[in-house]
């Protein structure tokens, strides 16, 4: 790279990364009085306070349930609806997928709104029932499911559709065929399509916004933080989420790098 | 596999969650709290065009430092070595990890009257600089939030372009400015308009970013939006019609981006 380049590079990483540096330092700062923004030493009260903190650990947990649920099962629904995209005519086709890339194309504030409607009256319908934990993971599942078929679609057309036939020739039910051929072939898919949908509905605050009702999940309880001026708590909180992704993102990336090793040992292209 | 009907539960599933709530955003949109029909809410609409101009105004803006700030970035980064690309990517793609109101609420700490930036300009013996609460902290939240949508796309249509079509083109005697605006900025486009859209649509419709940002003068599209169903002003028949004229703007500031990109290859959409 030449000097100009590097120069522009490191000043956009500074942009990018200087905001979260001070977040970090911060969340070590001793300061109890009302500023953000004075050192006065170390100290680590923030994250003593931070554990402290009931409703933290609740709408922790909130999420990692709803995270999981939803997953699981976009996963298992965008699996099928792909494999039965796959199999439409063009025309038909070409309709689901609209329908598909509409809620990813549509802002956010529209899906969550509109599925409040639904979920409000859906509840009056069913003699008050307060949204919660239900209507978060039914909106998740929604918004995650178009993910989850873009990301198994791409190899569902690379697999050789030969291979399903032959399997049925050699006498295996569909449902079998599904099992031991196609889904091994797209595994790479459903697996990326999987950790997308955890990882949008961890990271989702809109839609949860108007469908929680009064559950809080991990965004909305830092949403409420921000809106009291001043709570050094949640410095610590993103310093300590920070170092998970940091944890998770090394991890994967030394598992993908051993298994590209590995395939390129046993010759096969990944 | 002829097996059509493994998405049936797809398409119910779609029907209950996106038609349907879609749906009831356009009844409530023209219909009165006892519902009866009335134009009355989308007419209402029109009360507010300045907090949409503002928004438009806002988005675009922001958009266009992205692209100015990214595209070089992107283009810097689609030649750097292999190894160094991965690098590098991952960098641009880290901060997206973490939550959007956490990085927004850092801004908040460094832009504040008793912030970072001002105690370090009152250090050098410069006066404060008054800064949150104005929409160029907004749109800097913004371009903050949504430069890595703008890059990703560039960069991933911008490391498909063929070496050898750039060499074709210095061979036939362009010069360094020529390839780049000739050959390699229109091969671009499909990776431009993905990350147009991709950050603009983010953009135009926040309403945190506003909040947290702007304080309460900079109201956008989002924050009436919001207002309207969960805040003080509560009526989610004017919120409805907000949402569906938003939601009509989005579709077609698509189509025309979709008309831009005439060979419909646009294969920087999504990267992951």
């Amino acid at each position: 790279m030449k000097v100009a380049s590097r120069i522009y590079t490191v000043l956009i990483f500074l942009f990018l990364y200087a905001p979260i540096a001070v977040l970090i330092a911060f969340s070590f700062n001793g300061s109890s009085v009302m500023s953000r923004s004075v050192w006065t030493g170390c100290s680590l009260k923030w994250y003593q306070q931070l554990f402290q903190d009931k409703m933290l650990l609740t709408s922790l947990r909130n999420t990692l349930i709803i995270a999981v649920v939803a997953a699981i099962v976009s996963t298992a629904i965008g699996t099928t609806a792909a494999i039965g995209i796959s199999g439409m005519n063009k025309w038909m086709r070409h309709a689901v997928m609209n329908i598909t890339n509409f809620p990813m194309v549509n802002p956010d504030i529209v899906t969550g709104v509109s599925l409040m409607l639904l979920f409000v009256a859906i509840s009056k319908f069913m003699g008050n029932v307060s949204l919660g934990m239900g209507s978060l993971i039914l909106s998740h599942i929604t918004f995650c499911l178009p993910y989850v078929i873009l990301s198994i679609m791409p190899k569902l057309q690379q697999m050789d559709p030969n291979l399903y036939e032959a399997a049925q020739d050699l006498g295996c039910t569909p449902v079998a065929g599904f099992f031991r051929v196609v889904l091994p072939e797209i595994m790479p898919g459903v697996i990326t399509g999987l950790i997308m949908a955890f990882t949008l509905s961890i990271d989702d605050f809109v839609v949860s916004y108007f469908t929680s009702g009064t559950t809080q999940t991990l965004p909305i309880f830092i949403y409420a933080m921000t809106r009291k001026r001043v709570s050094p708590e949640i410095n610590a909180l993103s310093t300590l989420l920070f170092g998970i992704i940091l944890f998770l993102l090394f991890v994967i990336n030394i598992r993908t790098s051993r298994e590209i090793h590995h395939s390129r040992a046993s010759g096969k292209e990944v | 596999m002829k097996s059509k009907s493994a998405a049936f539960p797809y398409l119910v599933w779609m029907a209950i969650f996106i038609i349907v709530p879609t749906a009831l955003v356009a009844i409530f949109a023209f219909t009165d709290r006892s519902g009866n029909f009335t134009l009355r809410n989308i007419e209402s609409v029109g009360q507010y065009s300045n907090v949409f101009l503002r928004s438009i105004w806002l988005g675009a803006v922001a958009t266009l430092i992205c692209l100015i700030l990214g595209y070089p970035l992107a283009y810097i980064i689609s030649r750097a070595h292999a190894r160094r690309q991965n690098v590098l990517i991952m960098l641009v793609m880290l901060p997206m990890w973490m939550n959007f109101l956490l990085r927004t609420y850092a801004w908040m700490t460094l832009l504040e009257d008793s912030g970072l930036i001002n105690h370090a300009l009152n250090f050098l013996g410069l006066p404060s600089v008054h800064m949150i609460n104005t929409p160029g902290a907004v749109v800097l939240g913004m371009v903050y939030n949504y430069i890595p949508y703008m890059i990703l796309p560039i960069y991933s249509v911008l490391t498909k372009i063929d070496p050898s079509v750039i060499e074709a083109a210095e061979d036939l005697g362009a010069d360094g400015k020529t390839v780049f605006l000739r050959v390699t900025l229109p091969m671009s486009m499909p990776g431009i308009i993905s990350g147009v859209t991709m950050v603009f649509v983010p953009a135009v419709s926040t309403f945190i970013i506003s909040k947290m940002l702007g304080g309460g003068s900079n109201l956008l599209i989002g924050d009436l939006i919001d207002m309207q169903f969960l805040g003080s002003a509560y009526n989610p028949n004017l919120g409805s019609a907000i949402s569906l004229v938003l939601m009509v703007l989005i579709l077609i500031c698509m189509g025309i981006m979709n008309e831009f990109d005439e060979n419909g290859a646009s294969e920087g959409g999504l990267m992951v």
